[in-house]
């Protein structure tokens, strides 16, 4: 039997085949077309795999285009999928942390992959990936680079958590002479203190697994683990999170729509 | 609407360009919150009717009431007695100010971050673009929070402002302070209307206020239900038009209503599926026209059995005593009655807390939603308090902060569907 998960997010896309055996996925960018990107991954998907859109038993979308995909047989939200997909990379997990390109959240769980409560931040990009991105983009960096030139800095005060404030104040440091590593550093603290701060209303999670993109960053890892005083695990997988668990969920619970 | 009311709008004062604006975001916006809706009862016809004049007929109404030396005093809150205006031969009719509009002229008077309801019904009379606002001879206000305590003073630059002291608690002292405000404002709509208030006016607007409250909590009595026979959304409509309709012609048509539903609810008929989750919202007031939060909620897959808010619940249950004798004794019923309202104004307010504990249990709940607007920190600091006795009751619960702005709604949608994902238990 096979299912299928698609997660198409604000940034990347990302979609897991699900057989018996294993899994295997792909990861594309968005873009300006959810449809499109989630259509595309699909197709990239099942070519990769020798098969055809009838040999899935069910597909499930979820994150924020899950809206947008006309193939689908059901859509599951990111927090449920999340919840479903954490588990299986990390069993017995009972909280999960996600920062996604346009939001962040933190799920508790029953430990067996069931939501129990979550959080999510509001209407704006403050704790997300958006957020480093911009900041990134001030300091003349990539994202991708962030971690390794905060490694071992001391961070320095960021006092704004408007990712609008917080540009200004990155260039006013940049300004004063502050090293880049101290700022990148105090980015990382001002994201990670964000998303505890939601954490901690949910009550501690034992095992804490982190997901998203944003889980790349070594250095939003650390912080974070400082601030909650417990360690963070993150799967090299944990971007796949979402379309992982809607895959699974797409096994457990298959449902079929007219098409 | 019908016919051509523009001549009426303008000679009442309202800004026809402003007025235009307004119109065309409405009526798209109800055809695809309510006509959309399917299994409607008949009698919502009448609702949508009221909604497709409601700039038009009712306000010729208040105007051929004027024009008979009757005066129209308009209310922002759930605690103005309307008996009171009633039996003095006044129309109450409650100010709505659900959407946004003439920020910019509001913010010539007020700060930038204040609370969306407040700075809508200053934006509404500073760009002189609501009839009923426009039809107003006086505004009662209070002094329930701080926000609306401070934007009284200013909108008493533009129309006669009466306050009244809303307590902020319920002890023997405060109880007294009510008393006498109850009596001051029965005095001052005495004056302003020049006509008194007898025994027998003020018994008989008891009773008509009465039979308003008792088909609405007839309606509420339906939606226990399961499956429930009409949808949060519709009666979310009914509330908030109960607050500006003629009283009589309210009730009959409700009343006719609940006749149809007691029918369908016979027939095992109702608006969604019986295994639809059930949800109780509650928090700050809804509004006409803001129907955000219901329709994300009932788009989803779950109804709306009962809303826990100014425009609900708070604004008809507890009934005034209709034996009391003299009108000294039916102002002491009125403020007690009022009294009663648990709003998040007062400290502590655990009637609330108790009130939905009940309310999770008699309606059979699945969950609830706490929905505040932006800035209220009456309710938003409330919500604690709401969260902790939830918890201890085992009853989910969503907490949405949000304002009248459409820009949040994908993202509340995936909270409302997570949230309903996390307590479908099948």
């Amino acid at each position: 039997m096979f299912t299928v998960g698609i997660d198409v997010g604000s940034v990347t896309t990302k979609v897991v085949l699900l057989n018996g055996r294993g899994w295997r996925y792909v990861v594309r960018p968005t873009g300006c077309s959810p449809r499109q990107a989630g259509h595309e991954a699909f197709e990239e998907l099942l070519g990769q795999a020798g098969l055809s859109q009838d040999d899935i038993s069910c597909v499930i979308g979820t994150g924020y285009g899950r809206i947008s995909l006309p193939f689908i047989d059901k859509a599951v939200t990111e927090i449920t999928c999340h919840a479903r997909g954490a588990h299986h990379l990390l069993a017995g997990a009972d909280m999960v942390i996600d920062i996604g390109g346009q939001d962040s959240k933190v799920i508790l769980t029953d430990g067996r992959g069931s939501v129990v409560n979550f959080a999510m931040n509001d209407k704006c990009a403050a704790g997300t990936g958006r957020f480093l991105e911009v900041i990134a983009a001030a300091l003349g960096s990539d994202v991708s680079e962030l971690a390794d030139k905060a490694r071992g800095a001391e961070p320095v005060a960021i006092s704004s958590m408007c990712t609008v404030f917080a540009e200004s104040e990155v260039i006013s440091l940049l300004a004063q002479g502050v090293a880049k590593g101290r700022i990148i550093a105090g980015i990382h603290r001002s994201v990670a203190s964000r998303v505890a701060a939601m954490a901690e209303r949910l009550g501690k999670g034992e095992q804490i697994i982190f997901t998203g993109g944003v889980a790349k960053n070594e250095g939003v890892r650390e912080a974070l683990s400082r601030e909650l005083g417990r360690e963070i695990i993150v799967d090299l997988r944990s971007q796949l999170a979402g379309a992982l668990g809607a895959a699974l969920l797409a096994r457990e619970k298959p449902v079929r729509k007219e098409k | 609407m019908a016919k051509d009311y523009r001549q009426m709008w303008e000679s009442i004062g309202v800004d026809l360009e402003a007025h235009d604006k307004l119109l065309n975001v409405l009526p798209p916006t109800y055809g695809q919150v309510y006509m959309s809706q399917e299994n409607r009862p008949e009698g919502m016809e009448y609702f949508d009717f009221v909604i497709s004049e409601v700039h038009g007929l009712r306000i010729q109404e208040l105007q051929e009431h004027k024009a008979a030396g009757g005066k129209v005093i308009g209310a922002f809150c759930v605690f103005v007695p309307e008996e009171i205006v009633r039996a003095a031969g006044g129309i109450c009719v409650g100010l709505c100010s659900g959407v946004e509009i003439g920020a910019a002229k509001a913010e010539k008077v007020l700060p930038r971050n204040i609370c969306p309801l407040i700075k809508s019904f200053m934006g509404f009379k500073l760009g002189k673009v609501c009839p009923y606002f426009e039809s107003c001879d006086m505004v009662v206000g209070e002094t329930t929070c701080d926000g609306k305590k401070k934007a009284f003073e200013i909108l008493n630059d533009y129309v006669p402002v009466h306050m009244m002291e809303t307590p902020q608690m319920k002890r023997e002292k405060d109880k007294q302070l009510w008393r006498s405000e109850v009596q001051d404002f029965l005095v001052k709509v005495e004056e302003f209307t020049g006509s008194k208030v007898t025994d027998t006016s003020l018994r008989q607007s008891i009773k008509d206020i009465n039979g308003k409250r008792r088909a609405l909590l007839r309606l509420s009595e339906l939606r226990k239900n399961i499956p429930t026979p009409i949808s949060g959304k519709d009666c979310l409509l009914i509330e908030q038009i109960a607050m500006y309709d003629d009283v009589p012609r309210f009730t009959a048509q409700l009343n006719a209503l609940c006749d149809e539903l007691e029918v369908r609810v016979k027939e095992g008929k109702g608006f969604a599926e019986p295994a639809a989750p059930r949800i109780i919202v509650t928090g700050t007031p809804m509004a006409l026209p803001n129907w955000k939060i219901p329709h994300i909620i009932e788009t989803s897959g779950a109804v709306i059995v009962a809303e826990e808010l100014c425009t609900g619940l708070r604004y008809f249950e507890n009934l005034v005593p209709e034996e009391a004798e003299n009108t000294g004794q039916m102002v002491e019923d009125i403020a007690s009655r009022y009294l009663n309202i648990n709003c998040a104004c007062f400290t502590p307010n655990e009637g609330r807390m108790e009130k939905l504990v009940n309310l999770a249990k008699e309606y059979k709940a699945d969950g609830i939603i706490h929905c505040s607007l932006a800035f209220c920190d009456p309710y938003l600091v409330e919500a604690n308090r709401v969260e902790n006795i939830l918890k201890e009751n085992d009853i989910p619960m969503l907490k949405i902060e949000t304002d009248y702005g459409q820009e949040d709604s994908g993202q509340i949608k995936t909270r409302v569907e997570a949230f309903l994902e996390m307590i479908d238990k099948k």
